[in-house]
């Protein structure tokens, strides 16, 4: 024992270091993950059969999503299912609104505006900035890559 | 079958950003945004639609499957207006979803109260 170099004794300290949660986790994201996405293919399922198209019934799905996300969100649900699922809460559409929701509700004794409606962008603004920009890169690529065909 | 596929996609996306979180000291904002632009620009090669196609929700109701939409409206746009499509067609394809985060995410916001942590 007292013969080992610092890089050893790291191995050794790491060995008896327990990772109970990391299964565990990836298990909770897969589970709860998987149920957010089955209750959207029902949703899917649901707005196909009453006669919506491809985009109407893809932009269904996310409004429903996000209205029960940030419904959930608002009840206090939302944040539970987070700790259960970590990931699998977060990834899906409704982490999105409750990205949203989450942080409006805790400032909002800053008012209306700055409290509220601003900090709903918290981590919003950045997901659109970067989404929004990234499609616009993508949109103009594909215009120049096809021109001239 | 599909709820299956829903289960099983979205569960695999969910448990990648669940070993990232672990692995790295990303937060989840960060995952969020880059899964998204991930979406983007997969759904821009055309390498996501083969799993919008097998998956079906488990797909699209992941944020990356956000991304994706972003990228298809872009394309479809580009297709059809050239430039200017670029620009209209992301935001075009993903309207319903941003609104309805954004008017319902203000209406729970007054609606509810935090609940205190305990």
């Amino acid at each position: 024992m007292e013969n080992m170099t610092n890089k050893e004794y790291q191995q050794y300290a790491e060995k008896k270091i327990p990772k109970p949660t990391y299964f565990k986790n990836m298990l909770m994201a897969f589970l709860v993950g998987g149920i957010i996405c089955t209750i959207g293919q029902f949703i899917r399922n649901w707005l196909f059969n009453s006669g919506l198209d491809e985009k109407a019934v893809a932009g269904g799905t996310a409004i429903i999503l996000v209205f029960l996300g940030a419904l959930l969100t608002g009840l206090g649900v939302y944040d539970k299912i987070g700790k259960i699922g970590g990931a699998g809460a977060a990834i899906p559409i409704t982490g999105f609104s409750n990205a949203i929701v989450s942080p409006a509700m805790e400032h909002r004794t800053e008012g209306l505006i700055f409290g509220v409606a601003s900090k709903m962008f918290i981590i919003a603004g950045p997901v659109l900035v970067y989404g929004v920009s990234s499609s616009v890169i993508v949109g103009i690529l594909y215009v120049l890559l096809t021109k001239g065909r | 079958m599909d709820y299956v596929k829903a289960f099983i996609v979205g569960g695999l996306i969910c448990v990648i950003g669940q070993v990232i979180l672990d692995n790295t000291k990303l937060t989840p904002a960060h995952i969020l945004v880059s899964f998204l632009t991930a979406g983007v620009i997969l759904g821009g090669i055309g390498l996501y639609e083969p799993l919008v196609r097998f998956g079906g929700a488990g797909a699209t109701v992941p944020i990356i499957g956000f991304g994706y939409s972003l990228a298809q409206g872009a394309i479809e746009g580009a297709k059809a207006n050239g430039v200017l499509g670029a620009f209209t067609g992301g935001i075009t394809s993903t309207a319903g979803g941003i609104a309805a985060a954004i008017i319902f995410g203000y209406i729970m916001s007054l609606v509810f109260k935090p609940k205190t942590k305990n």
